[in-house]
């Protein structure tokens, strides 16, 4: 196991509390502009957990140290995910909470490498990611430095092509320092994803691009820590995707029962009703 | 129900017996008579600017021996990255490693960069403004092999992008001095690539000429016209000088192998004076190109010239042999000083 170098991830706040406060503080920027992506940040808020409490090194009070693993957000339009973690995480002050999507604010709605500490890309032309993931995780290797590279991305991008020439392009170099992370929620903009463009058998088509493969429920956290243990202690000169199945709105019952979309609709009075559900399932 | 295609059909322009050549191979060198030339002036330079800076690295998306690159490569193989016919990546990995410290040559067909690999120079590099150098061999009008490889609006295309330096450059002279300048500054270069035998041109014309980035230079005087030219057209431009001068027309050429920026203060300067015909000449679509770019510029400062412009139509191009297209599409010596006349 692999324990985050940041004192904020080896405190003794469980991983679940964790992915309880990146919901809550989601959904409070969520609740700043009336609006947002809350369904992906509820569904992706446990393999974030495990990301930056569990697997990730870095040092919260130094963004850009230059051993920390790398996380990129291909997924611009998670950024409030991103954001409500890397606060969690201490790179980020809580303060700024409020100014998410706001004039002047350091959070806009689409993730930019250039506004936030911590964040690495500017992810949203969907489909970048794993390129750059690639060049990072060669430009690592170059440098002798073990840090992993982690790209987290959806299955919409899983449509476009560019993904896939970085997938063979990260197999031909056997970047081993490459981790992909595919938040599998079955969704994007015209409905769901498996009937835009089907990407399944996904497993297997990894596998056959040259990548060690996993797949398991992104919304249980036992299940998401193995899979990050397992992607980081392999010894096989290959790159690493986990695919985790995930649930839109996950942790708030009566928006995860609501019809989903991509960018689910929350009225506003249901902010605090939110809240108040999430309170009501906090984890010791 | 029964269809037809919409699609546009060649006609023949049915050339007399005598008056048709062969198209050229790709790897073909780009032919300039009475010029002495350098052996793959990109690839020397790249060696050489490695050799002193570590962060250099090279990449390719399979076009290795068509961008020089793999005299690189033969000569540094560890710091070389061959990615396949994938130029998404070429471009994203780039990206990548200029994100970890280094500076990568990312080098394929200027086609590929301006049409397919856009949005990933844009984001991944531009908007970043990551030292990304790109570096694309067929720029304009040098194949003979149609649309598909000719890349007649890379310059319109990547003129739009904030942050890209754009260079198309002349000769070797112009490549040589180029790459070291490239390596200096510090954002993203886009720079147009003459490969193989490449002409030496510049200094044959004014002896103590060395590329500058972002300057416009004079490389001949003349008092009737001012030809405004970047790229290979420069060459056309003084050899059409040579030629207008026995008719007794002056030609003075200003050479401007940095599109973006552009030096509007020296061509600015140069066009104001002497009340002379004012000529650009590109070898590149008219449309969102060096004219454009001049024009603008002129009509901004209240410079108001009379001005022409040399460049490829907005068209798409025929395919055939270079010689027959360049004259074809006035980019040939004789095409220029024919137009130069008859603007006089």
């Amino acid at each position: 196991m692999n324990l985050a170098s940041s004192p904020v991830a080896r405190s003794n706040v469980s991983l679940a509390l964790r992915a309880w406060n990146i919901r809550r503080k989601a959904l409070l920027m969520g609740q700043v502009q009336g609006q947002g992506y809350i369904g992906q940040a509820l569904g992706i808020a446990d393999v974030l957990a495990a990301s930056y409490f569990h697997a990730l090194e870095y040092r919260s009070e130094d963004p850009e140290w230059e051993g920390r693993d790398r996380f990129l957000l291909s997924i611009g339009h998670y950024a409030i995910a991103l954001y409500a973690v890397l606060m969690e995480a201490g790179l980020l002050p809580e303060e700024e909470l409020e100014t998410y999507g706001m004039d002047d604010s350091r959070m806009p709605m689409s993730g930019m490498a250039s506004y936030t500490p911590g964040m690495e890309i500017t992810g949203g032309s969907l489909g970048h990611g794993l390129g750059i993931a690639v060049g990072m995780a060669m430009g690592l290797k170059r440098k002798s430095n073990k840090a992993f590279v982690y790209n987290l991305m959806s299955d919409g991008e899983l449509g476009e092509g560019s993904t896939w020439e970085a997938a063979m392009s990260g197999a031909h170099h056997k970047l081993d320092n490459l981790i992909c992370l595919v938040d599998f929620n079955n969704q994007q903009a015209d409905g769901k994803s498996t009937e835009m463009l089907c990407s399944e058998p996904l497993t297997e088509k990894w596998q056959a691009f040259g990548w060690h493969a996993q797949r398991v429920d992104g919304n249980d956290l036992a299940a998401v820590v193995a899979a990050f243990d397992a992607a980081r202690d392999l010894t096989q000169a290959k790159p690493r995707v986990i695919i985790f199945d995930t649930t839109m709105c996950k942790g708030v019952p009566f928006l995860e029962s609501r019809e989903i979309t991509h960018f689910v609709r929350v009225d506003a009075d249901e902010w605090d009703k939110a809240l108040a559900v999430l309170e009501e399932g906090k984890p010791a | 129900m029964t269809l037809a295609s919409m699609a546009r059909k060649y006609e023949a322009r049915k050339l007399p017996e005598g008056e048709r050549q062969a198209t050229s191979a790709m790897i073909a060198s780009l032919a300039a008579e009475g010029y002495a030339t350098v052996a793959a002036p990109f690839g020397q330079a790249l060696i050489e600017a490695a050799q002193k800076d570590e962060r250099i690295v090279g990449l390719t998306a399979d076009l290795g021996k068509y961008t020089d690159l793999h005299v690189f490569a033969n000569a540094m193989p560890d710091r070389f990255y061959q990615m396949g016919m994938a130029e998404q990546v070429l471009m994203s990995a780039a990206a990548g490693l200029a994100r970890e410290g280094f500076m990568p040559f990312a080098t394929t067909y200027a086609v590929f960069a301006s049409r397919r690999a856009y949005d990933f120079i844009a984001m991944a590099i531009a908007e970043e403004n990551l030292p990304v150098k790109i570096v694309c061999a067929l720029p304009g009008l040098t194949t003979g092999y149609g649309p598909s490889h000719q890349a007649t609006e890379d310059i319109a295309i990547f003129r739009g992008l904030p942050n890209m330096t754009i260079i198309d450059p002349c000769d070797a002279d112009d490549i040589l001095g180029m790459v070291p300048e490239m390596c200096a500054h510090q954002g993203p270069v886009y720079a147009r690539l003459l490969r193989g035998k490449v002409p030496s041109v510049l200094r044959k014309h004014k002896p103590d000429y060395k590329f500058k980035l972002g300057k416009a230079q004079p490389i001949r005087e003349g008092r009737d016209v001012l030809v405004i030219s970047t790229g290979l057209m420069t060459m056309r431009a003084l050899d059409a000088a040579v030629k207008l001068a026995e008719d007794k027309v002056d030609v003075a050429v200003l050479h401007c192998p940095t599109i973006k920026p552009l030096d509007l203060e020296t061509i600015a300067a140069e066009a104001s004076r002497g009340g002379r015909l004012v000529v650009t000449a590109e070898n590149h679509t008219v449309v969102g190109g060096l004219g454009e770019a001049v024009a603008a510029g002129l009509l901004s400062r209240g410079i108001a010239p009379k001005f022409r412009m040399i460049g490829l139509p907005d068209q798409f191009l025929e395919a055939g042999a270079l010689p027959t297209l360049h004259d074809m599409y006035g980019l040939s010596v004789d095409k220029v000083a024919q137009k130069i006349r008859e603007w006089l």
